[in-house]
């Protein structure tokens, strides 16, 4: 418990060390990768330590981003409240869709998580006008504030996404060491065991679910106050798709691989479709004269080739592979 | 004053509907024969395949690059192009399934969550190396041949007709095999019980290879048929496949008759609606009654108990 | 003894498509007893307990516990009632050490109580079936015999009120077996036991009363003596 603390305390003390230091770029992907490895805590709660495979995340995270951008844009609320307004709407999706699709198991349950999102997806496309569908909208930078705290400032902005991920985190954290965590943990392994032994599965899941959206949730009305944006695309199957690749990527089922994950994706997608592709693209063509008109541009491609060779030689992922060789308490 | 205008909706002139009816016609007979493929995987290899979607992209997109260097390159006349086409995509994209069986899903025994993962990128890999040779356009692929069909208010490309036809022949095809043959037979005996069909000297490894290439290959032949009509573009993958999920849900999963019987519901329902109304709103319709399905349903609307 | 009923079934019937696979007109568990559920493969002995503790509902039939009806009570309530059932096919977690195992069941019962402490309830556990000192070892890297023992220790944990066991001494050796006997006497001290068995020699040192089930349902029931005399029994084991 003292070695899980003083870790996670490590992790959070080393990024805000890290602030100082960072030039301007770095110190931009930071605070976004902060936000997205929030949603990637919450992902994990369900995913990494319940045992259950959501493919349709993303109504979460629109859930929390649209909830919160669509109060400031249309009823303009300041963005403080209506944060707190996109995480309830995260709250409440997740306790519909819990309810609905945790009547399935396995397949099915991915199947109609999927489904859903798809449908959330639509119905921003559909109501085009207020969310001007897949070219987004902005939010103004002078109302991305909370009191005389300016939140499109760029240091204001990296400790704010700091914030929400140390409370995901600890909490995330706390709820897997806690009786409950281990219910949790148990169903994964073995749910009609955990029911013989008196819980009740639906329950736990439930637990998990809610929270694992509320997490999403907060991160995307983060993402929208931070950033200033919503757009139909962090809706898409894609924006479910990425938490699971940086979950798996970090290690299913360990506190800090969403955080590792999230980090080495993100700058291997960026240096890739900066550097590598756009190189290999010129190569391929003087070289071997072949046409590859779209080799810069498939950075996708990366996402798909990565999550077959986890699949295949790293179910565990980075961290859960450590743990396995070398810390067994890693929590 | 005229009566009908007091009806709560407007009814659709003649002229639209009869066209509506014969796009959905010809959306439901692709979608029969794309969806079959998936039921089928699904069916013997309990293989929940997302990549689906991307075996009819690589048809199309291939059926443009054969076409292209027959017609251009050769100076073929169309309808040979389009024939050699419709023969060499399928088969190429039916080998692709197949190594991709053997390198990648075979590895994980056919683990269900691990598959579909896996799947997810083999999607985003078939699709983004489209993408790297194809590039980002859509082209158009000349039809074999052109004639019109009058009908009392338009006149109808012969060509739509035509694949319809093709397609109602191609899935006559693939039920007598699977009903009639010893392949079949070796099939059905594998989707049974593939342990105890391995005992039997069943070479289930290449069982499963091929039924995954058989439906990698329906998905690219309806490709190839459909693009005349739409054209080949490297993300042309995705509606196919979440209208092939739909349809093979709501059929029953791994029933066949249930998957025909619900692709001609979807497709003809999806073309008037498409044609007449909103389609963003039919699709919102849809998916959601897909997600109820599953989870109240399970085996599907039009299915008997899942086999 | 003196017999108060516990667990009683009335009317019970589970099919399976066509299949009848129990037909129990009735059936009484008394409490503080060791009861033996015996029958040839195939008998419908482990559906018919799995009815007792609601793994799936029956369809017809009644179920009661402690004179109170239970039949629509789903399982996990039917444990916190204080019925525990232990899996045929070892169903252990296999990933997570022994102690985490037995903290499962000790956490449901500390909470159900309202007193007393996860980790002392769960080495006492442990300590029960002999497997104290290897509390923080995995699951799946124990021997199967080990294995069965903590299926039995999850079980006791619950400090259920009627524990089911089902066939809990397949695959241990000889000695094993033994001390497995002393356990379940030891444990019969403050619970029912219900035993499914196919091992004979252990029914026989165990069991106050045998109830003999086949094709589903009850061919015969009494003392083990009048049991073995049974020529219907007789002819169910032989095939004839």
């Amino acid at each position: 418990m003292i070695r899980s603390i003083l870790l996670h305390g490590l992790v959070i003390a080393a990024l805000i060390a890290l602030e100082p230091m960072l030039s301007e770029y770095h110190h931009g992907n930071l605070a976004r990768i902060m936000v997205l490895a929030t949603y990637a805590v919450g992902y994990n709660v369900l995913f990494g330590y319940t045992g259950l495979l959501s493919l349709g995340h993303a109504m979460f995270f629109a859930a929390g981003m649209y909830g919160c951008a669509l109060m400031v844009r249309l009823a303009e609320w300041s963005v403080g409240p209506a944060f707190l307004v996109g995480v309830a709407c995260a709250l409440i999706a997740g306790i519909v869709v819990g309810f609905l699709a945790l009547r399935t198991i396995g397949v099915g349950f991915m199947i109609v998580t999927l489904m859903f999102a798809e449908a959330a997806y639509l119905t921003i496309l559909y109501y085009n006008e207020y969310t001007r569908g897949d070219e987004g909208f902005t939010i103004p930078q002078s109302v991305r504030a909370i009191g005389t705290l300016d939140l499109s400032d760029t240091t204001t902005r990296y400790f704010a996404a700091l914030t929400l991920f140390s409370i995901c985190l600890i909490a995330s954290a706390a709820l897997v060491q806690s009786k409950a965590g281990r219910v949790l943990i148990a169903i994964r392994e073995n749910e009609d065991r955990v029911r013989m032994l008196g819980f009740d599965p639906f329950r736990y899941k439930l637990l998990a679910l809610v929270t694992s959206a509320v997490m999403a949730g907060a991160a995307g009305a983060a993402y929208a106050v931070l950033f200033g944006y919503a757009g139909a695309s962090f809706a898409g199957v894609q924006y479910s798709i990425f938490p699971l690749l940086w979950v798996l990527l970090g290690g299913p089922g360990t506190t800090l691989g969403p955080l590792l994950g999230a980090v080495l994706m993100f700058y291997l997608v960026d240096y890739a479709s900066g550097t590598i592709m756009p190189g290999l693209a010129a190569l391929v063509e003087t070289q071997f004269g072949i046409e590859a008109p779209g080799l810069a541009s498939a950075w996708l491609l990366l996402v798909g080739v990565a999550l077959v060779l986890l699949v295949l030689f790293a179910p565990r992922g980075l961290l859960g592979t450590v743990r396995v060789r070398m810390i067994p308490w890693l929590p | 004053m005229d009566l009908l205008s007091y009806l709560p909706f407007t009814l659709p002139h003649p002229a639209l509907l009869l066209a509506g009816v014969l796009e959905g016609t010809v959306l439901a007979a692709v979608l029969a024969l794309t969806a079959l493929g998936l039921s089928i995987v699904f069916g013997i290899m309990r293989v929940v395949n997302v990549a689906h979607g991307e075996f009819y992209m690589l048809g199309a997109v291939l059926a443009w690059f054969i076409t292209h260097t027959i017609t251009g390159a050769v100076g073929g006349p169309p309808w040979l192009g389009f024939a050699v086409a419709l023969i060499v995509a399928p088969l190429i994209v039916a080998a692709i399934a197949a190594t991709t069986d053997w390198l990648i899903l075979k590895r994980l025994n056919y683990d269900p969550e691990a598959t579909i993962v896996a799947t997810i990128g083999i999607l985003y890999i078939l699709q983004q190396l489209a993408l790297t040779f194809y590039g980002p356009d859509a082209r158009p692929v000349e039809a074999p041949f052109d004639f019109r069909v009058q009908t009392p208010y338009f006149g109808y490309s012969g060509y739509k007709l035509c694949v319809v036809g093709a397609a109602i022949l191609l899935m006559l095809v693939v039920w007598l095999v699977l009903t009639r043959t010893k392949i079949g037979f070796v099939m059905r005996a594998t989707q049974y019980d593939s342990e105890t069909a391995q005992a039997f000297g069943i070479p289930v490894d290449k069982v499963y290879a091929g039924v995954f290439a058989l439906g990698a290959g329906l998905a690219a032949i309806g490709a190839v048929l459909i693009v005349p009509i739409q054209q080949a573009h490297y993300l042309m993958g995705g509606d196919p496949l979440l209208l092939s999920f739909i349809v093979v849900i709501l059929g029953g999963l791994g029933s066949l008759k249930g998957t025909l019987v619900a692709a001609i519901f979807i497709g003809l329902s999806d073309g008037i609606i498409s044609t007449l109304y909103e389609p963003t709103l039919a699709k919102i319709l849809a998916t959601l009654l897909v997600a109820m399905v599953l989870v109240f349903r399970p085996q599907g609307l039009f299915g008997a108990r899942a086999a | 003894m003196a017999a108060i009923a516990q667990l009683t079934a009335k009317g019970l019937i589970k099919d399976f498509g066509g299949l009848r696979a129990v037909d129990v007109d009735g059936f009484t568990l008394h409490e503080g007893e060791i009861r033996a559920v015996i029958g040839p493969n195939g008998a419908g002995k482990t559906t018919f307990v799995s009815l007792l503790c609601g793994r799936f509902p029956p369809t017809r039939g009644t179920i009661a516990f402690a004179g109170r009806d239970i039949t629509a009570t789903p399982a996990h309530e039917r444990v916190a009632l204080g019925i525990a059932y232990t899996f045929q096919i070892t169903s252990i977690f296999g990933n997570l050490s022994l102690y985490e195992n037995v903290a499962l069941p000790s956490q449901r019962r500390v909470t159900l109580d309202g007193n007393g402490k996860v980790r002392e309830r769960a080495m006492a556990a442990l300590e029960r079936v002999g497997l104290a000192d290897r509390a923080g070892e995995i699951a799946s890297a124990q021997s199967y015999g080990h294995q069965r023992l903590l299926e039995v220790a999850m079980g006791l944990a619950l400090a259920p009120k009627v524990l089911i066991l089902d066939e809990p001494t397949q695959g241990l050796a000889d000695s094993e077996i033994a001390d497995f006997i002393a356990l379940i006497r030891d444990v019969a001290q403050e619970t029912t036991i219900l035993l499914i068995e196919h091992n004979m020699p252990v029914v026989m040192a165990l069991a106050e009363t045998i109830t003999v089930l086949d094709q589903g349902r009850v061919l015969a029931e009494g003392a083990p003596e009048a049991i073995r005399a049974n020529a219907a029994v007789q002819t169910a084991y032989l095939g004839g």
